[in-house]
C-alpha cells in the first residue's frame, strides 16, 4: 500500500459479519495448536483465527527459537516440576495450572515433533537436553510449520485482522471485532465461544535502545496486550501484573543468554574479571541462583562500580564458536550480525549482557488472565492460553501448546454445536466502528500521532513506574505520579491521528498499552512488599513479607467508571 | 535494519501483494510507486529476518543501525527444502555459509515456509 493512501471516510471501510462455532483470538503458538487440536477433535466444529499479522511468521516465535525450555527430561516428574517453578517465583505461583501444564509438555512436543519439527537426539535417540527441563531444537522453522497444521487443519485463517473488542452483552462474550488493515474491513465475528491467546505486552516502557533501534526488543514489538485490554474493558479479572519480566540479554542486540550460559556453560564476570555470582552473592545462591537474582546481581555490580558484566565465552574452541553462531541464526540472528560488525579480528571471548525494559506477560512471568484449571475465564464464553494466561511462569512455548489443547478440550464440553449464537446488538457494532475508525478524522493542529503517545507512554512508566533508568526500582510516589501522568495521557486519546491503515493500528495499540500500564500501575502500588527483586523491587518496602504478602494480587476493571479494583486471593 | 537492493527487488511482479509485505510481523512493507519494496521504519524494524527469508530475489539483507555498532555486516538467507542457508557478509567482504536444518519431511505433504500466496487461498 502506498505510503501516503489517505482515507478520507468512513464508506470506504466495509463491514463483513461472520459466524463461527469456535473464534481463536491471535494465531501465534497457542493459537494455532488451537486450531489443529480442534479440528482434530471435532472436525465438524467451525472455526475461524483471527490474526493480526500473517500466521506464518506473527508473534513470539517469528524469528524461530533454538531450544523448548518446558519439557521432562528423564528424571524430572510434574511434582518437581512445579516445585521447580514454586521455588523460582518466591511462592507465589498458581499450581494447580502449572500441574496441569507439566502433565502435558511431552505429549505436545512430541506431536509437533511429528508435524517436522527437528529436534536434536543423542546416540541412543533419546533428545539432548540442554538442562534439566529442556531440550535443544533446530527451531528456526517452527513458526511455519505451526502454521502449516492451522491451515491444513480447515480452520479458516483471517490474516491480518486486528482484534480490536470481543462481542458483550454484560454478561457473555459471544465472538469479536477486527479491523482488516488489507481489505480496509470491519469484521464482526460472533462465535459460541472466544479462545484468546494474543501474548503479552511490549512497548509499555522505554527500550534499551531508542529511534533508529527501538523496536530491536526481546519481546515480540506487535504483542502490546491487546488481548488485555479487551479484557480488562470488559471486566475479566487479571492475575500477577506486577511480576513483570526482565530478561538478561546480551546487550543492544537482545540476544538470548541462557543460549551462553546453559548452552556453552559461560559464566557470568564482571569488569575485573570475577565470576560475581559465586564470588559475591553466595547469599542469593551463587551461580545456582533464581533467574531475577541473575539480573539483579548484574545491577548490583554495575551500581557498586563493577560493571559492564559480561558471560565468558573465551574457553569455545572455533569449531564451538561456529556452532553458537548456528544456534543463535535459528533464534536471534542480530547477535551474528553483532559479532561480524565488530570486525573478525576482534575475538569472541566476552559477551555483554543487561536487563531489558520489563514486559508484561504470562510464558517467562505470570502476568495474565486469572483462569480456572480449564482455562476459563471469568467471563463467561471466553477462554484463555499461552502468554496471555497469568500465575503460570515458566511455561513457554510448549506450555501454551499444553494450554491450548486444554482450552479446547474445556470449549468442546462447553458449547453446543446446534445452540444458537446470542444477537449482537447492531448499536454496539457502530459504537465500536466509531471508536476505531474515530483517528482518521482527527486533523486539527492538537491532534498527535501514536509515536508521539509511545514516547509520553514510556517516559512516564521509565521514570516513575520501575524502568531501566531507575534500575527497575518503584516507590509509592512515583507510583502515585505514574498513576496521575497516564489518567491525563487518556485525556489525549481523542486527539489521535491516522492517515492510512497501519497508522490506525498503531492508534489502536497505544490505546491498548495505555489501558494495560494503568492495571500494571495498580498491581504495582498495592504489592507493598519486595517480592522478586528487579521484578518488583519496591524500595519502600525493601523485603520480602510472607505473613501478609504470600498472596495474588488481582484485579478488575469496572465496566462503567473504568475505575480499576484491586482484589486479594489467597495462595491456592 | 534491512537493506533492500532495488536492482535485485522486482516488485514481486503482477502479486496482490508483494512476499515481503505478506510476511513482516510488522506491517512495515510495502510496494512503492516504483513498484520496489520499500520500509516505512526502520526504527520499527525487529530485524526478525523473516522478509530476507520470504524474498524469492535474495534482494533484501539484515543490518544493524549505526546506534548499535552498525559497521556495514550483513546477512542474507535462503530456503531450501529441509534447511535455511544463511550468508554473513563482515566487514571486508569474507562470507561465512551456515546450513541450518529446520524441517524434517515426516508426512510428504509439502514443505511450509516454501508454500507462499497460493496457500492462503484455501
Ligand atoms: C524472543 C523470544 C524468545 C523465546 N525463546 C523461547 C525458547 O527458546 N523456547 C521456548 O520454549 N519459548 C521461548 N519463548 C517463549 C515463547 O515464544 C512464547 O511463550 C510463546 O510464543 C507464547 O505463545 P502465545 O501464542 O501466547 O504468543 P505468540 O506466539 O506471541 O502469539 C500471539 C499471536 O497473537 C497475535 N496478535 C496479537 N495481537 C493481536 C490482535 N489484536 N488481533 C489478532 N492477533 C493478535 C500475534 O500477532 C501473534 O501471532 C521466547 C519468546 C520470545 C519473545
Ligand atoms: S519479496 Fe523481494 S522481490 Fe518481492 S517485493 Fe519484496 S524485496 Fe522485492
Ligand atoms: S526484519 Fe522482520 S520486522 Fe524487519 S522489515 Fe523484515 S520482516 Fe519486518
Amino acid at each position: 500500500m502506498p505510503l501516503n493512501e489517505i482515507v478520507l471516510d468512513m464508506d470506504k471501510v466495509k463491514i463483513t459479519r461472520l459466524k463461527t462455532d469456535v473464534l481463536i483470538v491471535g494465531g501465534g503458538a497457542a493459537g494455532c495448536f488451537a486450531a489443529s487440536e480442534l479440528k482434530l477433535n471435532a472436525p465438524n466444529c467451525d472455526c475461524i483465527v483471527m490474526e493480526k499479522a500473517h500466521i506464518d511468521r506473527s508473534g513470539c516465535l517469528a524469528m524461530g527459537i533454538n531450544a523448548i525450555n518446558a519439557y521432562l527430561n528423564p528424571g524430572e516428574t510434574p511434582d518437581s516440576f512445579v516445585a521447580y517453578i514454586k521455588n523460582e517465583f518466591m511462592g507465589v505461583v498458581r499450581e494447580d495450572l502449572l500441574y496441569s501444564i507439566a502433565e502435558g509438555l511431552n505429549s505436545v512436543v512430541h506431536e509437533v515433533e511429528g508435524w517436522g519439527l527437528p529436534i536434536e537426539k543423542d546416540r541412543n535417540g533419546y533428545y539432548k537436553m540442554r538442562g534439566k527441563r529442556s531440550i535443544r531444537i533446530h527451531g528456526e522453522r517452527l513458526k511455519p510449520i505451526l502454521a502449516e497444521r492451522a491451515k491444513r487443519s480447515g480452520a479458516k485463517i483471517l490474516n491480518r485482522v486486528v482484534a480490536t473488542n470481543f462481542i458483550f452483552d454484560g454478561e457473555r462474550v459471544s465472538g469479536a471485532y477486527g479491523f482488516g488493515i488489507r481489505d480496509m474491513t470491519f469484521y464482526v465475528i460472533e462465535a459460541k465461544a472466544v479462545l484468546v491467546a494474543t501474548g503479552g505486552a511490549s512497548r509499555i516502557y522505554k527500550p534499551n535502545n531508542e529511534g533508529s533501534a527501538r523496536n530491536l526488543m526481546w519481546y515480540s514489538p506487535w504483542n502490546v496486550g491487546t488481548g488485555y485490554a479487551m479484557g480488562t474493558r470488559i471486566g475479566a479479572e487479571m492475575t500477577c501484573f506486577e511480576n513483570r519480566f526482565v530478561a538478561l540479554r546480551v546487550k543492544d542486540v537482545n540476544a538470548p543468554t541462557g543460549t551462553l550460559a546453559l548452552g556453552v556453560g559461560a559464566k557470568q564476570i564482571n569488569a575485573i574479571g570475577e565470576s560475581y555470582l559465586s564470588e559475591r552473592y553466595e547469599c542469593f545462591g551463587g551461580r545456582k541462583c533464581v533467574t531475577p537474582y541473575r539480573l539483579y546481581a548484574t545491577i548490583l555490580e554495575d551500581k557498586a562500580g563493577r560493571g559492564p558484566c559480561y558471560l565468558d565465552i573465551s574457553h569455545l574452541s572455533d569449531r564451538e564458536r561456529r556452532k553458537l553462531k548456528e544456534d543463535f541464526l535459528s533464534m536471534n540472528p542480530s547477535i551474528v550480525l553483532l559479532w561480524a560488525d565488530e570486525g573478525l579480528d576482534k575475538k569472541l571471548s566476552c559477551v555483554e549482557i543487561c536487563g531489558t525494559e520489563p514486559f508484561i506477560e504470562g510464558g517467562h512471568s505470570e502476568a495474565g488472565y486469572w483462569v480456572d484449571v480449564d482455562r476459563r475465564t471469568t467471563i463467561k464464553g471466553l477462554y484463555a492460553a499461552g502468554d496471555i494466561t497469568g500465575g503460570s511462569p515458566k511455561k513457554y512455548a510448549s506450555g501454551a501448546w499444553v494450554e491450548a489443547r486444554i482450552s479446547i478440550k474445556t470449549i468442546l464440553a462447553d458449547i453446543n454445536l446446534n445452540g444458537k449464537i446470542r444477537a449482537v446488538d447492531e448499536s454496539d457494532i457502530q459504537n465500536e466502528l466509531q471508536r476505531i475508525t474515530a483517528p482518521f478524522y482527527n486533523h486539527n493542529q492538537n491532534s498527535v500521532t501514536a509515536r508521539e503517545m509511545e514516547e509520553r507512554l514510556q517516559k512516564v512508566m521509565d521514570e516513575y513506574a520501575g524502568g531501566i533508568s531507575t534500575n527497575y526500582e518503584l516507590n509509592d510516589k512515583r507510583l502515585r505520579l505514574a498513576r496521575d501522568l497516564l489518567n491525563e495521557l487518556l485525556g489525549h486519546l481523542e486527539f489521535l491521528r491516522a492517515e492510512n491503515s497501519y497508522e490506525l493500528v498503531g492508534c489502536l495499540e497505544i490505546i491498548d498499552r495505555i489501558e494495560v500500564a494503568q492495571v500494571l500501575v495498580e498491581h504495582l502500588f498495592h504489592r507493598r512488599e519486595t517480592r522478586w527483586p528487579c521484578y518488583q523491587t519496591r524500595i519502600d518496602f525493601p523485603d520480602r513479607d510472607d505473613r501478609f504478602w504470600l498472596k495474588y494480587v488481582n484485579s478488575v476493571r469496572d465496566t462503567s467508571s473504568g475505575k480499576i479494583k484491586i482484589i486479594k486471593r489467597n495462595l491456592q | 535494519m534491512i537493506y533492500i537492493d532495488k536492482n535485485v527487488c522486482n516488485g514481486c511482479g503482477k502479486s496482490k501483494e508483494t512476499m515481503c509485505e505478506r510476511i513482516c510481523p510488522g506491517d512495515l512493507l510495502f510496494r512503492n510507486n516504483d513498484k520496489k519494496a520499500d520500509i516505512r521504519d526502520q526504527g520499527a524494524c525487529w530485524v526478525c529476518a523473516a522478509c530476507v527469508k520470504a524474498c524469492p530475489r535474495h534482494a533484501i539483507e539484515l543490518k544493524l543501525p549505526l546506534q548499535i555498532g552498525g559497521n556495514g555486516a550483513s546477512l542474507n538467507a535462503r530456503v531450501s527444502k529441509g534447511e535455511t542457508i544463511w550468508a554473513l557478509k563482515d566487514l571486508k567482504g569474507n562470507v561465512e555459509e551456515f546450513k541450518i536444518k529446520s524441517w524434517v519431511d515426516r508426512d510428504k505433504e509439502g514443505c511450509p515456509a516454501l508454500i507462499s500466496e497460493k496457500a492462503d487461498k484455501v
